[in-house]
């Protein structure tokens, strides 16, 4: 039981995770979100001075409100200061994370949080952070209700929302022509991408959820050229990694969140070697194909 | 010189914009008449494409205003439709033919709606338009330029404006591509729609445009080509380049553009 409510969380926060990342990847963000996870540590410190609690609410508010914040300097000193977006996005979340850090430090007495658990999570305490309720009935790992509920609303988020990301990531110019708030959706995709994370945060950590948002995605792009089918093959990636993660770990008796990661790393290497279209060992003999294709009169 | 349209569908009031306090375009003024095959010629920085995208509302006017149809932008943006220059995208994108020029129905069908029969078969007539139905389910990034090029009119078309501006669709395509878009540009304008496109080559300008506006970060000239394609006003508009502009002069003098309505 104690496994498959592990590997459940695990696939919930990494289908989330894949599914926002498949449009960070394609609108040429990946790094965001890296700036996004780590920054909405103070939030979520500050969230807990304020609440006094560690209930999850609170703290995907604080979170989700940093993340928003983190976006928008992003784009300010983007936009206003002509600053790279690379060194923009380096800019804000180290010294968001920073502030974090700081903050947790100097309250460490005082605040039932540390940084071990903030940077790499623990998901092996999925099974005994139960949810009670006020009558004592016990309804299961409170994590899988979190990571859930996120997950329908992304699933939600892009259901409703499928054409205008679509066309606000491939060509925003042409979206706002034909009158679609590319800024909207562009502050909603990093609204979801926030709530998220955060969500992911507690389960495999900041740094780990990273590997989440990206790894998967990049793999599927190297494996389809249609959208939809990158976007099921994120999900399916994002199960067999954790999966995988966890029976690695459970193996060597090590990190499950960093077993995780790696087995999202070595399937994307797997894929980038021999992906049948896009692969290096393939790529070859493709190349001579489309030279080929080339020739046809058109 | 500027001649202004009677009953115009584009009008252009006092217009300024600038990058960085640095003004691109200033105090452009200027009227387009409906049905009209409008060039925009000028020298490389001249504010071509800016002045499309300011009409557009896709850069911020300092000064000056717009209105299309007699209104604002907002009012008739069904209307409009803009092809943007082809660099302007990811072409690695994981996109087909298909979904980039349904894209052009999505204007119309607005949040939760699915695309319908209808708009299906809007999407098939633009495609056969450009001649890319053989290619419908091709993925984007397999395309040569002048396929790229013919998907982005193909989504244009499938929105079913009045008014299309388009960013150099001549660029980086072969003669053949160039000579159908073209003629595909002269028969929308024969059905009333408007097209202003942003071009680059001095040589064909008199044969492919009836209304002519010359650009150089100020207005030259604006009208019908046959009064705007003159050799004082291109010697305006392009400075001192006369390597070109002497060869333009001998084209003109030799009588090697003949008017619109002969080639057709």
């Amino acid at each position: 039981m104690e496994a498959i409510y592990i590997i459940l969380a695990g696939s919930l926060v990494a289908v989330s995770c894949g599914l926002v990342g498949s449009y960070l990847i394609l609108r040429k963000m990946a790094m965001v979100a890296d700036a996004i996870s780590h920054a909405v540590l103070p939030g979520i410190v500050i969230a807990f001075f304020i609440s006094g609690s560690r209930d999850s609410l609170p703290m995907l508010l604080g979170a989700g409100a940093l993340g928003i914040i983190t976006t928008f300097l992003i784009e300010f000193f983007h936009k206003k200061g002509n600053l790279q977006t690379d060194a923009s996005i380096g800019v804000t979340f180290t010294w968001l994370f920073a502030l974090g850090v700081i903050l947790i430090s100097t309250f460490a007495g005082k605040v039932d949080l540390d940084q071990d658990c903030v940077l790499y999570g623990e998901i092996a305490y999925v099974p005994i952070d139960l949810w009670i309720t006020d009558t004592g009935t016990i309804m299961g790992p409170r994590v899988l209700y979190i990571s859930g509920s996120v997950l329908l609303v992304v699933i939600a988020f892009i259901f409703i929302g499928y054409k205008e990301l679509f066309l606000t990531t491939f060509d925003p110019s042409y979206a706002a022509i034909i009158g679609i708030n590319t800024t909207l959706w562009h502050y909603l995709l990093m609204g979801a991408v926030s709530l998220t994370t955060v969500a992911s945060f507690e389960s495999v950590g900041a740094i780990l959820v990273v590997a989440l948002l990206i790894a998967p995605p990049a793999t599927a792009y190297l494996l389809t050229e249609d959208f939809k089918k990158m976007l099921i093959f994120t999900c399916i990636i994002g199960i067999i990694v954790s999966v995988l993660g966890y029976y690695l770990a459970s193996y060597i008796d090590g990190s499950i969140a960093g077993a995780m990661s790696t087995v999202a790393g070595l399937i994307f290497l797997v894929v980038f070697l021999f992906s049948p279209t896009q692969g290096v060992v393939f790529r070859n003999r493709r190349s001579k194909l489309s030279m080929t294709l080339n020739e046809e009169p058109i | 010189m500027n001649i202004h349209a009677e009953d115009p569908i584009i009008e252009v009031h006092d217009l300024t914009v600038s990058y960085s306090q640095k003004p691109v375009l200033w105090g452009i003024d200027l009227s387009l008449p409906k049905g009209s095959l409008v060039g925009i010629v000028g020298p490389n920085g001249a504010g071509k494409s800016t002045l499309i995208k300011a009409i557009m509302d896709l850069v911020p006017l300092s000064s000056g205003y717009v209105k299309l149809f007699d209104t604002q932008l907002d009012n008739v943006r069904e209307k409009i439709s803009y092809v943007p220059q082809r660099e302007s995208v990811d072409w690695d994108f994981p996109a087909s033919v298909y979904d980039v020029v349904m894209m052009g129905r999505y204007g119309k069908l607005g949040l939760f709606k699915r695309p319908r029969q209808a708009d299906r078969e809007v999407v098939q007539e633009s495609m056969r338009l450009v001649g890319m139905e053989a290619f419908k389910n091709r993925q984007i990034s397999q395309l040569s330029g002048g396929q790229q090029q013919r998907v982005f009119l193909a989504r244009a078309l499938a929105q079913q404006a009045e008014v299309y501006f388009m960013d150099e669709p001549f660029a980086g395509v072969d003669a053949a591509t160039e000579k159908a878009i073209v003629e595909l540009l002269r028969r929308m304008s024969k059905e009333g729609k408007t097209v202003v496109v942003v071009h680059h080559d001095l040589q064909s300008v008199a044969k492919y445009f009836d209304w002519l506006i010359l650009l150089n970060m100020r207005l030259v000239a604006s009208g019908p080509t046959v009064d705007v394609f003159k050799e004082e006003l291109l010697q305006e508009a392009y400075g001192g380049k006369l390597t070109i502009l002497s060869e333009v002069g001998d084209l003109l003098t030799k009588g090697r553009f003949p008017s619109r309505e002969k080639t057709v």
